[in-house]
């Protein structure tokens, strides 16, 4: 169990590390360097992957280590984390394909 | 908690398969069908935006105000509610760490603090609202109509930031409530705080939930 013996490095090392990512996102917001704004990947700006990217970064630790997840047992770990990796990735597939044709269409 | 004490007594109750207890997996459970309900508004938000991307309004166009500062600053006001969101957040993981501990006086300080950041968060959504609604040249938004673009995106800015919001405010709540209770001792007799851990999941939920608001709204 993290916490009951360790201090509390542990909880000012994840807050660094999203306030380090959230001031590189708004700092790459306000300036969008041209390479990463006028560059087409997957249908958007190589930028909006980048974004996305550090926001499941950042996910990935506030779940982990602020709500304590990956500490919990493996089969509580999936019980939780797989509706929304089937369901969620199910949602976008439907945005992705329909909103092209809405707006094909209008 | 020992594993063995109840083994192979499945069917008389007691077991606890997940290693964790009845609350804390209500909780969770609870938090999983809340991130699908968040996940199809930010969904129905991509939808419409690729539909409409010829008239959609651009976020850093929108929201450039800053209080007490003229001219335009994209972005600066949503990282300051972001950032005000995150310190609410280690707040929350100290006062759960300090109940681990039974320090009461501890729990006290940092639970304080986390209240005083959602109140913040709440404050500074309220004046941003209060910016976007009054809108440009005199023409307000609603959401029948705004001045910025298309109407789904006043809509969607409504619904999404206004149910975030309410979610933050009901965690104030909450969180008022369980100070009372650590104030007047009742988790220091229960012998454990886990309360203030169930309380801290839904708090994290909140930030995690903003975090993917502040992206798919503001920055994308």
């Amino acid at each position: 169990m993290t916490g009951e013996n360790k201090g509390n490095w542990w909880i000012w090392k994840v807050f660094w590390i999203l306030l380090g990512l959230t001031t590189f996102e708004v700092l790459l917001g306000i300036f969008k360097p041209d390479f990463l704004n006028n560059t087409i990947f997957l249908g958007t700006k190589l930028l909006n992957h980048v974004f996305i990217v550090l926001t499941l970064i950042k996910a990935g630790y506030i779940v982990m280590v602020f709500m304590h997840l990956g500490f919990e047992r493996k089969q509580l770990q999936w019980t939780i984390l797989l509706p929304p990796f089937i369901l969620v990735p199910y949602l976008l597939f439907i945005l992705f394909s329909e909103g092209a044709y809405a707006y094909l269409m209008m | 908690m020992s594993d063995t004490a109840t083994y192979g007594q499945a069917w008389k109750g007691g077991d606890k398969p997940y290693v964790a207890s009845y609350g804390k997996l209500m909780m969770w459970f609870f938090l999983i069908t809340d991130t699908l309900t968040f996940s199809a508004f930010l969904a129905a938000y991509g939808f419409s935006r690729f539909k409409f991307q010829d008239v959609w309004p651009k976020a850093e166009e929108v929201f450039t105000h800053f209080p007490f500062m003229h001219g335009d600053h994209p972005l600066l006001f949503v990282a300051l509610m972001t950032f005000i969101l995150i310190m609410s957040s280690v707040t929350m993981v100290l006062a759960v760490n300090y109940g681990h501990k039974m320090q009461k006086e501890k729990v006290i300080l940092w639970l304080s603090l986390t209240i005083v950041g959602g109140a913040m968060f709440l404050g500074s959504q309220a004046w941003e609202w209060a910016h976007f609604i009054h809108g440009l040249d005199g023409v307000h938004a609603t959401l029948v109509s705004n001045p910025y673009g298309h109407p789904l995106f006043a809509d969607y800015f409504f619904f999404i930031t206004g149910f975030h919001g309410f979610h933050v405010f009901s965690g104030v709540i909450i969180l008022i409530i369980i100070l009372i209770n650590v104030i007047k001792g009742t988790y220091e007799r229960r012998g454990h705080y886990e309360m203030v851990e169930k309380v801290g999941l839904y708090w994290h939920f909140v930030d995690l939930v903003w975090v993917f608001v502040f992206t798919f709204f503001y920055l994308v």
